[in-house]
């Protein structure tokens, strides 16, 4: 299988590249920072045994660049890319978006427009070669309106609003969008933050998204539990919400 | 649980820890499950989130204060994030790591192809920064040394904030300081060492029922001569003509015809699911431990292919394995005795132990062969004891006496174990601190990277 995942270098893209990689998929390698790309293309070659995946430096924060960045991860898969996988995003808590709004525009811009356009580039290509799955990791602060999450969770809404409108949309001519949803996942993104029950490693929220991605799942949450939290909390009194802190 | 808490608040400070159990959260401590409050600032990049850090910590494994902040400080950067492998060549074995990959990463990676890390403490849950920090050692270490004889170089970045590379060649005094300094030179950012090349995954291993500590000791260094890895449990509860009996290990790697034809795969762990009240392990039920555990070893000598975790990690099976202990925490004490008089002088250690009603489920004795290249580095030609001893009143007072013993016999003590020892004491047995001092306040005038324990053994500014 022929895989570009954006977002590889940290956190749950370092460990699911680490599962393409363990099982002799074919891999580009896209994200902002070169030199960090390169210690990931090492890692995981010396970790198989197998040469260097590619690695196509892409800022989801430069839209302009995309066209260039996706000839070149498909051309080093000579021109077919079965799955694209993003899981480059920006987090930061509420308090410090509302402080700053110049970054809560930034992580707007990030989680939400340019991850879309970036999609709708891929998506062309794939219709073009017939096929293929675009799965982008929005979050399961997108499910319900929370306080701690209210901007992050905006950009993650709306991503995976868009995510299952385009799976309805295009399931039939050949192209899939998973959504994955994870939950609360220990790495730097998160690091420094309280830790909530269900708290999860990567690894594991890697494997499901893997086989999640392999079979198409629209929706999938990763650790499982989550979709389960979700029902309870979108149900959940308004006057409950009030007074819950989460 | 809110009584439990507030009970625990009157429990005694020990060399200025508390149980973390009593902490409110968010705490840092060693695995002894003693500590303080704070955090660890975690990043995929090591580069960053060492920057102005007071301290670097892997994965906690080290029993006592020695990875956490000095008492004026909150936040210590961890490396566990930082767990790429940069390069590896198959020929020769050498491997370059960021610090935060682990052992346990090495070896399930490397071991279907041949290779194992060239020294491996008890446990696999130790990044190779922490590894570098404490000098490891070893079931091999009377042939292969500490972790540090297979580093050829390393990447630090030093308390001025430049990164710096150095090995024998290049800053050989930031090198030799930092290989069992205990992270006080530096923050090691990444580390070249050589993997070693082995015949099979699998271990040839022969166990022995051992009557008393003299002949345990006498046996020990005479297989020293023949396997490449020794080492052996003791019972140190048991007093008089028992005192000291135990089982001897000794093992190999297996040649590829002797070995079962698919490489062995990790074994399934299980986790202690809660805390046992701190009454549960006493002296009364250690000693039924240790009866029980010495006649387990039935026929007298036993022989075998085993499969490598269980030979090098028994303790790994089961996860979080501290919470055997309770509350209360524990803290391990581990020395060497030089060589002369060793089995005579295993045999008076203990009595030291159980003549102040110490009793211990795990006592480990190992011989270690010359001392390694680290300025600071815990081994020397003798034989090596680990005792767990968990905390009560009298604990304070048992390792000072152990302490006045080792310092008699010449022999130290091992940093990554240490939560109570004085610093008149550790001077004592080590002549070499004023040197490797020397070094650590030619790269760090001010000590701006310091530790919990240093602060208490060095004297460094809280």
């Amino acid at each position: 299988m022929n895989v570009v995942l954006l977002g590889a270098t940290r956190g749950i893209g370092r460990a699911l590249a680490r599962l393409y990689a363990a099982r002799n998929d074919r891999l580009v390698l896209m994200g902002r920072d070169q030199a960090a790309l390169a210690r990931s293309a090492a890692d995981l070659a010396t970790r198989t045994g197998g040469g260097a995946p590619a690695a196509v430096p892409c800022d989801l924060d430069d839209p302009a660049g995309f066209p260039e960045a996706l000839d070149r991860a498909f051309e080093a898969l000579d021109g077919r890319v079965d799955a694209f996988v993003v899981t480059a995003a920006l987090f930061d808590t509420q308090d410090h978006l509302e402080d700053d709004l110049a970054r809560a525009h930034a992580l707007l811009r990030v989680d939400f427009t340019n991850t879309v356009v970036l999609c709708e580039h891929v998506r062309r290509r794939m219709l073009a070669q017939g096929g293929g799955t675009i799965a982008v990791f929005s979050s399961v602060a997108g499910d319900a309106p929370r306080k701690p999450v209210a901007i992050y969770g905006a950009a993650k809404a709306g991503l995976s609003h868009y995510l299952s409108s385009m799976d309805l949309r295009y399931r039939e001519k050949g192209v899939r969008f998973v959504c994955v949803k994870p939950g609360f996942v220990r790495t730097g993104m998160t690091a420094g933050l309280p830790e909530p029950p269900f708290a999860a490693d990567p690894e594991p929220v890697a494997a499901r998204a893997l086989a999640a991605i392999d079979k198409g799942s629209p929706v999938v949450y990763a650790p499982s539990i989550w979709r389960l939290v979700m029902l309870v909390i979108r149900h959940l009194p308004r006057f409950v919400m009030y007074r819950l802190g989460f | 649980m809110n009584a439990d808490r507030s009970s625990m608040q009157e429990a005694p400070v020990l060399g200025g820890l508390r149980p973390v159990a009593s902490l409110s959260p968010p705490a840092l401590s060693g695995w002894g499950q003693l500590g303080v409050p704070g955090r660890e600032r975690l990043d995929e990049n090591l580069a960053r989130v060492t920057r102005g850090a007071v301290l670097t910590r892997g994965l906690g494994r080290s029993y006592g204060d020695s990875a956490l902040p000095p008492p004026s400080h909150r936040e210590v950067a961890g490396t566990r994030l930082a767990d790429r492998i940069l390069a590896f060549d198959p020929d020769t074995g050498w491997i370059r790591t960021e610090a935060g990959v682990s052992l346990g990463t090495l070896v399930w990676t490397f071991l279907p192809r041949g290779f194992f890390p060239p020294v491996t403490p008890g446990t696999q849950f130790v990044t190779v920064g922490g590894a570098v920090a404490s000098d490891v050692h070893g079931k091999n270490h009377h042939v292969a040394g500490c972790f540090g004889e297979h580093v050829a170089s390393l990447r630090i970045r030093v308390a001025d904030g430049r990164v710096v590379d150095c090995g024998p060649d290049r800053h050989p005094d930031l090198f030799y300081a930092t290989l069992g300094g205990m992270g006080l030179t530096g923050h090691i950012l990444e580390v070249t060492f050589r993997m070693a090349k082995i015949p099979s995954g699998w271990v040839f291993h022969e166990a022995e029922r051992i009557a008393d500590v003299e002949t345990f000791v006498a046996r020990l260094q005479e297989a020293a001569g023949t396997w490449p890895m020794t080492m052996g449990w003791v019972d140190c509860a048991t007093r008089g003509h028992g005192l000291g009996r135990g089982i001897l290990q000794r093992g190999r790697w297996c040649e590829p015809s002797e070995a079962p034809p698919v490489p062995p795969a990790p074994l399934p762990r299980r986790t202690v699911p809660v805390r046992l009240p701190n009454w549960a392990l006493n002296r009364w039920t250690t000693r039924i431990f240790n009866e029980l555990y010495y006649r387990k070893q039935i026929p007298r000598a036993t022989w075998g292919v085993l499969h490598p975790e269980r030979f090098f990690y028994p303790l790994d099976a089961l996860r979080k394995w501290y919470r055997l202990y309770g509350s209360r925490g524990f803290t391990q004490y581990q020395c060497v005795l030089p060589d002369r008089d060793a089995p005579e002088r295993a045999r008076q250690f203990l009595e030291v132990l159980t003549s102040r009603q110490g009793a211990s489920p795990l006592c480990v004795i190992k011989d270690c062969g010359p001392q390694g290249r680290g300025m600071l580095s815990f081994p020397m030609k003798g034989i090596s004891i680990a005792v767990d001893l968990w905390m009560d009143e009298r604990t304070q007072a048992l390792v000072d006496a152990l302490n006045e013993f080792v310092i008699d016999a010449g022999g130290r003590i091992y940093l990554t174990k240490d939560a109570l020892t004085r610093p008149e004491h550790f001077r004592a047995m080590e002549p070499r601190l004023s040197s490797f001092l020397a070094v650590r306040r030619a790269w760090d005038p001010t000590l701006s990277i310091r530790s919990h324990q240093s602060v208490r053994l060095f004297g460094d500014p809280p």
